[in-house]
Order: C-alpha cells, then sequence, then structure tokens
C-alpha cells in the first residue's frame, strides 16, 4: 500500500508495545503486521509447555531473547501429579540452543531441568543474563555450578522453590572472580548444611557485585555471618536472611543491628529460619522503608508479630502464619492502612483441634482496615456467611480471593449452612476478581453465582464441592474469561464436560482428579476435540483394563497446536482418535 | 461462542445434560449407578479416614496410612490437602519426605518418613502403595530370603552417605534421619547388601 509506513518505522513503534496480549493483537491485523511483529518480538510466555513445540516457537518467532515456560499443572504443588508425568525442559533447551544464540533470559516454571540443559544453556548462550527455576526439580548444584562458571554476564539466579540436589561441592566458587554483575541471587531453597567453603565463597560474590539488588539466601547461612554480608551489601532492595537463631550474644546483637541499619534502601524482608524473638528488633531500623514482610518461615508468635508488624506501617505485602492470631491482624488493619495483599499460612495443617485462634474475625478485621487489599490467601478453620458477604461489601477491589477452611465440606459454623451465599456475595461484588479459590459445604448453587457474575474471572480451584454435574455446567458455559480450572474430589462428570468441549479450547487448560468423568467421555472428546490433547492420568493400569463408565482417577485437558506429546510416562494416555480406536 | 450450535454438530445426544434441580441431593450423576457408588464410597474414605480398603480404592494415594499417623492429635491425611506446598511443611513441623522407586514400577512416589513411628508402619504402607508387588519384610522373617522366587521384593533405602543399606538394619530414629530415598528392589539383585556387621554395597547409580 502508497501510504502504509515503513517497515522500520513500524517496527520502532512496535518496539514499545511490551505487553503479550498487545503484541497478539498488533500480529492479527493484517499479514505484513504479523510478518513485522514476528521478527521483532523478543520476549515470549508459554503458559504450557505442551500447547506448543520448540519447532513452532523457532519458526514463528526467530530473533527471541526471553523466553518463559510453564510445564506441570498448578496442582503438582501438592503432589497431586505424579512423578515422571513431564514437563521436561531438555528439548526446549536444546532447541534453542541451536536457533538463539542471542538469548538471554531463561525463566521456568514447574519444570523438570537436567544438569545437562543447564550446561547447554551456560554454554550456548554467550549473553545469557537471567535463569530463574521457579518450583522446578531434576537438577543438581552440579548444573548450578556450570552457570556459575560459564555464564560471564549473568545477572539473575533465581531457584525459587525449587528442589536442588545438594552434592556438596562448591559451587558459588565457581563464580570467577571477574563475575561482577549479579543483581539478583536467590538460593533460599538449598540447604541447611554448608561448609565454611561454601559460606566464605558467597561472602566474596557478594562483596564484588556492586549491583546486588536481591539476595535470598538459605537456611545454611548463620545469623552471625549475616552482618558481613550486609556490610558487603548495603544497596540491597530485598533480603531473605538465612537461619535467624543462634546464641544472643550482645555483640552478635548490636553488630547486626548496625548492619541492617546501613541498608537503607531495603523494601522486602523474608527467611527467618527459626527466629528468636529477642533478635527481631535488630530489623527495627529499616522497618519503617519496607513494603514485603515473609514471616511464612518463621515461627513466632502473637505478640512478637505484632510488635514487629507495628513498625512497619508502609507494608503492602504481608505473608505469615496462622500465630498471628486474630488479635495479631486487628493490629495489622490497625497499622498498615497500605495492605494490599495477606497471606496467612497454617501452621498445623493437620491438627484435629485448632492451635491457634486464627478465625474468620481476622480477616474481616483486615478488609474493614485495608482500604487497598486486593489479594487474600487464608488458611482458618471455622468461617460464616455473613463474615463473607461483609468482606465482599468491604472489599470490592479484590482481585484475587483463596479461602482454604481447614476441613473439606465444612458449613458456616453458626447457621450450619453451606457458604453458597458468602462465596456468592465475594463473586457479585468483586467485579475484578481473577483468581478464586473456594472450601467449605458448598453446593450447585454457588457455582450458579459465579457463573452469573464472576465474569472476570480467570482462575478457579474447587475442591470437595457441588453436588452435580450442573455445578460444572454452570461454571464452564458463564464464566468467559476463565484461563485455568482445576477440580478435585468433586462429583462433575461427563454430561457438563461434553456439553462445553469448545469451552475448553478457549481455556489453558482444566484438572479433573477424584471426580466422575469416565474413560469413555475421555475418549469420546479427544476424538471429537483435535486441539484439544485430553490426558488421563491413571496410576491403577490401562483405562481399558477396566469397564469404559469408571470414573478415570485423573484428568488433564489442555489446548494445544503440538498434537499429544511423546513424552509420556506409562501412567498417562491421550486420548487422540488414533488411541482412542486403538483401545476401542 | 454458542456450545449449542456445537453441540449439534458432534451430536452429543447420548450425553444431553439433564438438569437436575438445584438441592437436590446426589442427582444421578452417571447412568450407572456402580460409578456413583464407588464415588461416594471414596468421598467416605476420605472424610471419615476408614481404613484404607485397598482392593477396590487403589487410588494411587500418596499417604493413605492404614495406621494413625504418630500423634493422636492429627489425622490421616487426604493427598494434596489442605493444599499447603512441602517445603512449608517442613518448616512447621518436622517432615521428611523421601522418594521412593520400586524396580519395574513406572513411577516413584514420596512418603513423609516423620508419619510413621516404625519400621512396619512404614512397610504396610509401602505395600499398600505398590500393592501388586510383595515386599518382603525382614522384621517377621528373620530367615534368608528365597531368592529363587523373584517377585518378592526387598527394602532398601540410601542413607546420607549415599550408601545403600537394608531397611530395618539400624534403630527406627536414625534410620528416619539419614534415610534420602527408599528402593524397593528385586530380591535377586539384593545380595550383598549385609547388615551393620558387613561392608555397605555401593550400587553403580
Amino acid at each position: 500500500m502508497a501510504y502504509s509506513f515503513p517497515v522500520e518505522v513500524l517496527e520502532h513503534i512496535f518496539s514499545f508495545i511490551d505487553s503479550d496480549n498487545d503484541r497478539n493483537a498488533v500480529s492479527l491485523v493484517c499479514k505484513s503486521w504479523y510478518e513485522i511483529e514476528r521478527w521483532c518480538r523478543r520476549k515470549i510466555f508459554i503458559g504450557n509447555c505442551y500447547a506448543v513445540t520448540p519447532r513452532i516457537m523457532i519458526r514463528r518467532f526467530p530473533e527471541l531473547r526471553s523466553v518463559s515456560l510453564k510445564g506441570k499443572p498448578h496442582f503438582a504443588d501438592f503432589n497431586l501429579v505424579p512423578e515422571g508425568w513431564g514437563g521436561y525442559v531438555d528439548p526446549w533447551v536444546l532447541a534453542m540452543g541451536r536457533a538463539y544464540p542471542f538469548l538471554e533470559e531463561l525463566r521456568l516454571k514447574r519444570m523438570v531441568v537436567s544438569d545437562e540443559a543447564l550446561e547447554m544453556v551456560s554454554k550456548s548462550f554467550k549473553n545469557f543474563k537471567v535463569l530463574v527455576l521457579s518450583s522446578c526439580e531434576g537438577f543438581t548444584t552440579d548444573g548450578l555450578a556450570s552457570i556459575a562458571a560459564n555464564c560471564r554476564n549473568l545477572r539473575e539466579l533465581d531457584l525459587r522453590e525449587s528442589d536442588v540436589e545438594d552434592l556438596g561441592g562448591n559451587w558459588l566458587s565457581c563464580f570467577p572472580e571477574s563475575c561482577t554483575s549479579l543483581v539478583s541471587l536467590n538460593i533460599s531453597c538449598l540447604g541447611s548444611d554448608w561448609s565454611l567453603q561454601s559460606l566464605s565463597a558467597l561472602e566474596r560474590l557478594v562483596g564484588r557485585s556492586p549491583n546486588l539488588r536481591r539476595l535470598r539466601l538459605n537456611r545454611a547461612v548463620p545469623l552471625d555471618k549475616l552482618a558481613n554480608l550486609l556490610r558487603r551489601a548495603p544497596q540491597l532492595v530485598e533480603l531473605g536472611t538465612g537461619t535467624f537463631s543462634s546464641e544472643l550474644r550482645p555483640d552478635v546483637f548490636s553488630n547486626l543491628s548496625g548492619a541492617f541499619s546501613g541498608c537503607k534502601e531495603l523494601k522486602a524482608l523474608s527467611g527467618f529460619w527459626d527466629a528468636v524473638p529477642s533478635h527481631l528488633p535488630a530489623v527495627y531500623t529499616i522497618c519503617s522503608g519496607l513494603t514485603s514482610l515473609n514471616l511464612s518461615d518463621a515461627n513466632i508468635q502473637s505478640s512478637d508479630l505484632v510488635k514487629l508488624i507495628s513498625e512497619c506501617q508502609n507494608l503492602q505485602r504481608l505473608w505469615v502464619f496462622d500465630y498471628i492470631e486474630d488479635s495479631g491482624l486487628e493490629a495489622l488493619a490497625e497499622s498498615c492502612k497500605n495492605l494490599q495483599e495477606l497471606r496467612v499460612f497454617p501452621s498445623d495443617p493437620y491438627a484435629m483441634e485448632p492451635n491457634v485462634t486464627l478465625t474468620e474475625q481476622g480477616l474481616v478485621a483486615v478488609s474493614e482496615g485495608c482500604p487497598k487489599l486486593e489479594s487474600v490467601l487464608y488458611f482458618c478453620r471455622q468461617f460464616t456467611n455473613n463474615a463473607l458477604f461483609t468482606i465482599a461489601k468491604n472489599r470490592p477491589n479484590l482481585t484475587r480471593f483463596r479461602l482454604c477452611i481447614i476441613e473439606p465440606r465444612t458449613p458456616d459454623y453458626i447457621t450450619l449452612e453451606p457458604l453458597d451465599a458468602g462465596f456468592g456475595a465475594i463473586v457479585q461484588n468483586c467485579k475484578e476478581l481473577r483468581r478464586l479459590s473456594l472450601s467449605g459445604l458448598l453446593t450447585d448453587r454457588v457455582f450458579e453465582h459465579i457463573g452469573t457474575h464472576a465474569k472476570k474471572l480467570e482462575m478457579l480451584s474447587i475442591a470437595f464441592a457441588g453436588d452435580s454435574d450442573l455445578g460444572l455446567y454452570h461454571v464452564l458455559s458463564g464464566c468467559k474469561s476463565l484461563r485455568k480450572l482445576e477440580i478435585r474430589d468433586c462429583p462433575f462428570g461427563d454430561k457438563a464436560l461434553l456439553a462445553n468441549a469448545a469451552k475448553l479450547e478457549t481455556m489453558r487448560s482444566l484438572w479433573m482428579s477424584s471426580c466422575l468423568v469416565s474413560f469413555e467421555a475421555c475418549k469420546l472428546l479427544g476424538q471429537k476435540m483435535p486441539r484439544l490433547n485430553v490426558e488421563v492420568i491413571d496410576e491403577r493400569g490401562p483405562p481399558d483394563s477396566r469397564p469404559e463408565s469408571y470414573p478415570v482417577e485423573k484428568l488433564y485437558i489442555y489446548r494445544s497446536v503440538a498434537g499429544p506429546r511423546l513424552d509420556m510416562p506409562a501412567f498417562v494416555w491421550t486420548m487422540d482418535e488414533e488411541l482412542a480406536l486403538r483401545l476401542s | 461462542m454458542s456450545s449449542e450450535a456445537d453441540n449439534s454438530s458432534m451430536n452429543f445426544d447420548e450425553t444431553a445434560l439433564t438438569l437436575g434441580l438445584p438441592g437436590k441431593s446426589r442427582p444421578s450423576v452417571g447412568e450407572k449407578s456402580g460409578v456413583k457408588r464407588e464415588f461416594s464410597e471414596m468421598v467416605d474414605l476420605n472424610l471419615h479416614k476408614k481404613q484404607n480398603n485397598d482392593q477396590e480404592h487403589d487410588d494411587g494415594s500418596q499417604v493413605e496410612v492404614t495406621e494413625p499417623a504418630k500423634s493422636p492429635a492429627s489425622k490421616a491425611q487426604v493427598v494434596g490437602w489442605p493444599p499447603v506446598r512441602s517445603f512449608r511443611k517442613n518448616t512447621i513441623k518436622s517432615c521428611k519426605y523421601v522418594k521412593v522407586a520400586v524396580d519395574g514400577a513406572p513411577y516413584l512416589r514420596k512418603v513423609d518418613l516423620e508419619l510413621y513411628t516404625s519400621y512396619q508402619q512404614l512397610l504396610t504402607s509401602l505395600e499398600s502403595m505398590f500393592s501388586c508387588f510383595t515386599i518382603r519384610n525382614r522384621m517377621n522373617d528373620g530367615k534368608p530370603m528365597d531368592l529363587v522366587n523373584g517377585s518378592e521384593y526387598v527394602p532398601t533405602y540410601e542413607d546420607k552417605d549415599g550408601d545403600w543399606m537394608l531397611v530395618g538394619d539400624v534403630p527406627w530414629k536414625m534410620f528416619v534421619e539419614s534415610c534420602r530415598r527408599l528402593r524397593l528392589m528385586k530380591s535377586s539383585e539384593a545380595l550383598g547388601l549385609g547388615n551393620r556387621h558387613t561392608p555397605c554395597y555401593k550400587f553403580p547409580f
């Protein structure tokens, strides 16, 4: 077209467009925009590594610099996905090693990563800068040694919550003396036994990294080493301490306190393993600047928690154990008016009786006192519809609401009714709600409310809820924005699923375990929907060794342009047309 | 997105949705009542923590212990509930997850050793987990194993030093502390694994 912009101009304009959704929209305008966009896209996020293949990604986007991949479904975090299910990054690394010599960033979540893959990453990408391994597994400290040794310009190494096999050795000393580029180092998931050599290697590394802003240590780093580290890195913005217990010697305490007060830019604190309450005042000098406090590894009791939190008036995020109790949450509501995110974890999830006084009152208090509260994760043992009404009324700005009442199917403890109305109020009032997790006694009614009102809901987690297929039907037919649905132990079966088969292509994935979906329905779905991978996960043996009407153990359905995967273990079957014919 | 249009083109007549009235408890989900019964039994199992009925309900649960966990104040656990991640569990109460491999089985499991107070409890639980194999229980036998019978399995573990040992050689607490992972080995391969009086046999893994 004579009047269209030159390619270079369009490229320049596109370079300001960062968000994936916007980039995707740009690529759909016309063929030439598609072409221009794909050559200048630098960053990609793939929410399900089996939705596409490395080859397809490389073919479309030849010049990527940053790749993010997610593997296993979310319920893998709770041991619901058997070991060996999949999520291997190695084929991706192999392909990218050849296609993207200039790759700079790799971010992986819930994937299986081998030492060989890490070595390949360290050697294939000359300008590699960022490695984030979130909840990954399959690698050892040897793999980390390759990264340390070979990535000359490494800026970020973040192993958050990964399961790393510690083979000893001293991988930290593999960072060459010339490596001074580190900005972020998160090794908090590593073990608690470290040699003196490792500790001194860490000290030297921190000392020669003037750009280090985020440092999360593991439990092995003793408290008396922390002061030294802080003095070498007063520019830190985020700190995760190591173990926070030691003998209380006055000189250790004052040394530590002094070191903390030198870190004037500290905004986030975490760690605090084995924290002894009397040591906590060492951090008081920087509390007023804190926006994020993660005490979910610390067994600190309510009164000490309150003392600490009341120093942190600018807190935006708090993660804490239920030791905080209702009284502590009331104090939180008084002191921290900027609170946006609260997570309360159970200190003793398997106890029959509550070990702390943490009830619906605590969350209600925070919902009343904290006007900016938008993200909640709350484990407790009792709740009422009224409390949910109040929270919904107070906080229509909630975007994430995850409530876990520990005992499945617990009703409103005062009226003994299901909590349908309460959650209904949440979805009705909180119009921007994107993520919801349900618990307690729930009938199909709650799903009717969700289907009717939760139009922006993207992720829904359901357990031990509902009466019939109607529940699932409401969700699948009503929730327009739904991307991820995960369900366990609900009486949802074939009908709702098959009636809403087309919906599944608009979602990233659906997980159903211990439900009532029959093998027959899985086969039918797999046959009719070629763009869905319907995976049956069943450790009892091949599904055709049981009657077809038997429910499958676990079902994972996801849209894919890659076709059935080829790396499935023996207990996973894909219901594609061919297989269905073979099995029938 | 009209699912009605898609329905007609896919001929889901036999599976046409019948809408049960709200409030009706457990309308027939499937025509097969056997299916429904199975589910409600599974639900009862989870809720009321009955003894594990292995024959019918080996649903692959990881820690459906057949004996109560050591503290009477805690209940037998439903897999993955409450939804707390393992690394958090490690902080709050002592918790020791180790991988369990069985020779010939296509999958691994993880067990929390802290849930048991004796070898017997552990072995019973492993047996129910991998119910198609017979785990030879050295605690009862005491006799040299029948090596000809290839279907017998011997529980072994890798300790902190990387050596593979027979389960049962050391006091229980010492075992929990030093065990890194478990392997149910075919009896024929377990030759050479001694008790504490013989040198440890290193496996070329």
